[in-house]
């Protein structure tokens, strides 16, 4: 069982602060660590893949300091989010080389190889492949040393859904398989259907961590405001105050539309268009005026 | 203290690029200049050393040396793919010196080989001058090599400062003040092909002592220097 454990840490580039006194333990399974773009989620990994001091505080794992100490690279597999992987070798090349860095032979290679499913093109150079390829070729120099922790950053930009679905099935295999696997994501979705445990980051401040159907309720059952324009703004007002799920509406007369408060989401959503069509009412807009993912995030960070 | 896959790869990043094509041009062009001044004047051990110490050991050996040193971790940190390096258990230092084995290498073969072939060219190792000269281009490659590779891990611009150095200080710079020439590579290599060749063809700045110090002080100093920064190179700082 390996786990890392970030106690109290921070740190700061200069005068800003990328990361702000985070506290947590990832064990085995698959995390996610969610956040928008900018959170600090990729300087969190950095300091989890020893690649960066913490400015205070310690990163660890199994109470083994990660900074300046390059043994604990025989437990730790890690995929960069950066492009940079020498595309004048092949795939095989690649993956060779790194795994006789971990001093295995290239049996380790192939193996890692056809875990990824890029046995077939493993023969191109690194140049001639797709982003989802590099993707897989960086995976398999992962995992060439059957290491007990994973760390991705932003696994999945910039992968078609295939390469995702293909991506997603492979961390749930090795998170069932008891290892520790962390990745890093700013697409609620992505961490939705792939972590059980979620961890979340927001302006460098660790902001809610668990179970992502606990996350999930307290991201959707927050106050939702819609603007709502219609053939008939004020009846449909009136109808929908009269249900529990709508805590308030304002008339706007200067936009000619309704700011719909909803404390329900699931109901209010279901309950709009039904109210619309009993009162022969036609809907032109219905838009969710702060469903940017940052106000999804700053909300969880007030609750 | 060397891993041949780190050397493996350097190798291969180094003769790959494009800028490669500069340690093919630069021993070519040493070549073709010594073909020509020999047809042209005939064996003249004065010409000789202005060729191989005017532009073999003065502008082409640092030049080699710029591409080879900083060619060899520049790129990786630039592009990020040290990554892959550095996240092994293998030793910083290792990677380090291991690179500089490869620069070192490179350095000597682009720069050592090519020296000797011209200045049999140009006097048939009259006065022991192609030889002097040679060994001369084989201890300046070990101190090029380390400087330039500890200025690719401390800067992006390494190869740019490393011209600048190259170009201004060892050439420009060093004609000029008599000063800047005891603090030059060039000047600590020649103190060793002074001893070489006949008394009086070839002539240093520096005594032969102060030269074989600084030579290896400066080499051991840069290497160990690298080795530090690598330890705590930062691959994240864009956030």
């Amino acid at each position: 069982m390996t786990t890392i454990n970030i106690d109290h840490t921070s740190r700061w580039f200069g005068n800003v602060v990328a990361v702000n006194d985070i506290t947590m333990t990832v064990g085995p399974g698959v995390t996610g660590l969610l956040g928008p773009n900018g959170a600090g989620k990729s300087t969190l990994i950095n300091m989890m893949a020893g690649f960066l001091a913490p400015s205070n505080g310690t990163v660890t794992l199994d109470g083994d300091t990660i900074w300046r100490n390059e043994t604990i690279y025989r437990q730790l597999g890690i995929v960069p989010e950066r492009e940079g992987m020498y595309d004048f070798l092949t795939g095989r090349e690649f993956v060779v080389a790194n795994a006789e860095l971990h001093g295995l032979d290239e049996r380790a290679a192939q193996h890692a190889l056809a875990t990824v499913e890029m046995e077939y093109a493993q023969d191109r150079k690194i140049a001639t492949y797709s982003k989802g390829m590099r993707q897989r070729v960086k995976m398999a120099s992962a995992l060439v040393h059957d290491p007990s922790v994973l760390l991705l950053d932003e696994p999945f930009n910039g992968m078609d859904p295939r390469q995702r679905m293909q991506l997603m099935d492979l961390l749930s295999r090795m998170g069932a398989e008891g290892r520790t696997v962390l990745f890093s994501s700013h697409i609620l979705e992505e961490v939705e259907q792939l972590a059980s445990h979620i961890e979340v980051i927001v302006a460098g401040r660790h902001a809610a961590s668990g179970d992502f159907r606990k996350i999930r309720r307290l991201m959707t059952d927050r106050p939702h405001r819609y603007l709502v324009r219609s053939s008939d703004d004020r009846a449909l007002a009136a109808a929908l105050i009269a249900d529990p799920s709508t805590a308030g509406i304002e008339v706007d007369l200067a936009e000619g539309a309704l700011r719909i408060q909803a404390v329900d989401f699931g109901r209010f959503t279901a309950l709009l268009p039904q109210v619309a069509r009993a009162n022969d009412i036609r809907l032109l807009t219905v838009s969710p005026s702060d469903e940017s993912l940052e106000s999804v995030f700053s909300y969880l960070v007030t609750a | 203290m060397y891993n041949p896959t780190v050397a493996r790869l350097t190798y291969r990043a180094l003769l790959g690029r494009r800028r490669a094509a500069i340690l093919f041009i630069l021993p070519a062009l040493l070549i073709v200049i010594a073909a020509a001044v020999r047809a042209f004047s005939g064996a003249d051990d004065q010409v000789a050393t202005d060729v191989l110490g005017g532009f073999a050991m003065a502008t082409m050996v640092p030049l080699i040396g710029v591409i080879a040193g900083t060619g060899a971790i520049g790129p990786e940190i630039d592009d990020g793919s040290i990554v892959y390096l550095l996240a092994k258990p293998v030793k910083r230092p290792t990677i380090i010196i291991t690179k500089l084995f490869v620069a070192v290498g490179v350095t000597m073969a682009f720069s050592a080989v090519p020296t000797f072939i011209a200045g049999m060219i140009l006097n048939g190792n009259g006065q022991q001058i192609a030889v002097a000269y040679t060994v001369a281009a084989l201890v300046a490659s070990i101190a090029y090599a380390a400087i330039f590779l500890l200025l690719g891990t401390i800067t992006r611009h390494a190869v740019v400062v490393g011209l600048v150095y190259a170009l201004v200080w060892e050439t420009v710079f060093g004609n000029l003040v008599a000063g800047a020439r005891t603090l030059s590579v060039q000047q600590w290599s020649l103190s060793l092909a002074e001893k070489i060749a006949t008394p009086g063809a070839i002539s240093s700045d520096v005594g032969l002592p102060l030269g074989i110090v600084l030579l290896a002080g400066v080499t051991a100093a840069a290497t160990w220097y690298a080795g530090q920064k690598l330890r705590t190179l930062k691959l994240a700082g864009e956030e």
